[in-house]
């Protein structure tokens, strides 16, 4: 019973939890904004004094700026429609009664189990090493010459390294969705003279509806602040910065504190419309 | 028409044969009802007909042509579900049109059999709305209607109103006698409700673990039921069915006789007994009778209007001899 006792009793038990969490994020944030109008390096001067609005002209007008956008996007966005197409079609795979079913299930989710790091590193070095990696190889086995994935196709490297990483995610989701399709549903369209190509049209993929949209939720968020990945391949060479290794890039390997946190001010400021934007999105599917 | 012939069907899942060789035939225009204990076939039989599952061996021919191979959509029938099986992201103009859409009919002949069968079953008000808005009578009433538009050979229902509450399902029954008579067309439609069996049929086929145990009409079967788990099962209550010396003496195995053909007195009669429970519905009063005599099973009595008895009273009962049923030892009728 929510009685005026027990209600302030709850938000007693509740404080500390909610006063740490609140600590721990607006501290961060607070100086970052703090630290967004300063001209800050700590190698050359330290703190050398409030600057306005000048580091937030400097990010954006970077020559470095916009490429870093366009590399985000076609990384989150190549991976989103890797990890949707292929997570319907592996969803509707796995919902057929076959043998073994348990344990390729198992096999399809282990990929989310690997770390970031140890993920990119295996794909460079095993898969895609132009001398020794397994596609060279087989790059040589047909004749051709191999590709050097890391630096010619560096963006595409890297969207499919997290695909691969996020393909399970998806998966699982969209499984437990299409496990939850009435049979019934298929046989009447079925009935109704549709045939395969269509009943997924009109039936399974609305269905399905509700569940792609919160695998692109929540994989945008991931996605907007991959850094491991990148990190350990490319290192953010061949045209693979995106905003948050940029903002790393300056913090640390330019020593530019100030300048970085307006680029994260601007980081938060994207996620949030990312957020509303998708949250809206959600909501309307979720009414329906 | 629609005239469908099953030619020794049969139907296996895997190990366990569900279906043993099995022969029927449906006329055009007819009205069949499939009744029988649960997990008899039912519904499996339904879906061999329907296509939706493969039969093991057999035909199955559907107006002279043999349609054992065809899919289900080309067999030119349409199904209604238990659950309705309506598509919940489309309006219900919309499911009502999909089968429709799916044949590439003409919009302005899909529009027009659409606000014909909306008008049919009063979902003219409804047509904007999502199935999860409207009530179960409702939902069931535009899945039938996304059967209709498609104007099938042989419309097949599986159990549709078993998820209606006892007013909506004296409601619809109707309903779907009206259509039946209005489209002429063929009907098969499976169900445990022995009203439904009875009120709607033209033919009833009884089954039993997948074999047909007896077709016929509603009254053929009610007054002479081929063997004795028609007698029990067509009916309600259920016949009595009473072996031993009473049989004997009526030189058979086992004598059936139903609820309403055995006479009350307080006073005398052929066999007695002391009530145990009485049901007064009102119209009828049923009497459930032990210590007759007779066996170990209560015997059910039917008495019209209001009797006044209670429980403990001691009452004679006298079965109307002319409407006796009486069975071999194998339970076949004599
Ligand atoms: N896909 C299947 N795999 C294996 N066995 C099945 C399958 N479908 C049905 N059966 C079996 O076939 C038998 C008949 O099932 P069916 O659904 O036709 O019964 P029914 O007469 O419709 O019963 P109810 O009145 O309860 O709906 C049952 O014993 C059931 O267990
Ligand atoms: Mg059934």
């Amino acid at each position: 019973m929510a009685t005026q006792h027990s209600r302030s009793a709850a938000r007693m038990m509740l404080a500390p939890a909610v006063i740490l969490l609140l600590g721990w994020m607006l501290v961060p944030l607070i100086m970052t904004l703090l630290f967004s109008f300063k001209r800050y390096l700590p190698l050359r001067g330290g703190d050398l004094g409030w600057t306005g609005f000048d580091n937030y002209v400097r990010f954006v007008t970077s020559s470095a700026f916009w490429p870093s956008v366009q590399a985000t996007l076609v990384i989150v966005l190549g991976t989103l429609l890797i990890t949707v197409v292929f997570g319907v079609l592996l969803g509707i795979l796995l919902n057929q009664p076959m043998w073994g079913q348990g344990v390729v299930r198992i096999l399809v989710i282990a990929p989310f189990f690997v770390m970031p790091t140890v993920t990119a590193l295996v794909w460079k070095n095993m898969f895609m090493d132009p001398v020794n990696g397994l596609f060279a190889h087989l790059w040589k086995f047909f004749g051709a010459a191999p590709v050097e994935w890391i630096s010619d196709a560096s963006l595409f490297s890297i969207v499919l390294i997290v695909s691969w990483q996020w393909l399970p995610f998806a998966t699982l989701i969209l499984l437990t969705a299409i496990q939850s399709l009435d049979g019934e549903q298929l046989e009447a369209s079925e009935m109704d003279g549709a045939p395969v190509l269509k009943r997924f049209y009109y039936i399974i993929l609305p269905h399905l509806g509700r569940a792609i949209t919160i695998v692109i939720l929540i994989e945008t968020i991931f996605l907007l602040s991959i850094f491991a990945e990148i990190f350990v391949t490319t290192g953010g060479a061949f045209g693979s910065r995106t905003l948050t290794y940029l903002i790393f890039q300056r913090v640390l390997e330019s020593q530019n504190v100030g300048l970085g946190s307006a680029g994260g001010v601007y980081a938060i400021i994207l996620a949030n419309i990312v957020a509303i934007f998708l949250m809206r999105i959600v909501g309307k599917n979720l009414d329906a | 028409m629609g005239r469908i012939t099953l030619e020794k069907v049969t139907k296996s899942f895997g190990e366990v044969n569900v279906i043993p060789p099995l022969d029927l035939e449906i006329n055009d225009g007819e009205f069949v009802v499939f009744v029988g204990p649960s997990g008899c076939g039912k519904s499996t039989l339904l879906r061999l007909i329907a296509g939706l599952e493969d039969v093991t061996s057999g035909a199955i021919s559907i107006d002279g042509t043999d349609a054992t191979g065809l899919a289900p959509a080309q067999r030119g029938l349409a199904m209604v579900f238990q659950s309705y099986a309506l598509y919940p992201h489309m309006s219900v103009r919309k499911n009502i049109a999909f089968p429709m859409k799916m044949a590439k009919i003409p919009e302005d002949e899909q529009k027009r059999r659409i606000d014909a069968a909306a008008k049919a079953l009063n979902l003219t008000d409804y047509l904007d709305r999502r199935p999860g808005q409207l009530s179960g009578g409702q939902r069931q009433r535009v899945a039938i209607g996304r059967a209709i538009v498609r104007e099938p050979q042989a419309f097949l229902f599986d159990e549709p109103l078993s998820n209606l509450d006892a007013a909506l399902r004296v409601g619809m029954r109707l309903e779907i006698m009206e259509l039946h008579e209005r489209l002429a067309t063929t009907m098969i439609y499976v169900t445990h409700d022995q009203v439904e069996a009875m009120t709607m049929a033209d033919k009833i086929v009884v089954l039993r673990a997948g074999h047909i145990e007896q077709v016929g009409s509603p009254l053929d079967l009610y007054h002479s039921p081929r063997n004795e788990f028609v007698a029990g099962f067509i009916g309600s209550p259920k016949m009595n069915l009473i072996k031993g010396e009473a049989a004997q003496s009526h030189n058979a195995a086992t004598i059936g006789v139903r609820p309403e053909h055995i006479a009350v007195s307080t006073t005398e009669g052929l066999w007695q007994g002391t009530i145990s429970v009485s049901e007064h519905l009102g119209s009828d009063t049923f009497l459930h009778v032990h210590e007759h005599g007779l066996g170990d099973e209560p015997l059910t009595v039917r008495v019209g209007g209001e009797i006044p008895v209670k429980h403990g009273d001691r009452i004679w009962m006298t079965p109307d001899q002319e409407r006796m049923h009486r069975f071999d030892k194998n339970g076949l009728r004599m």
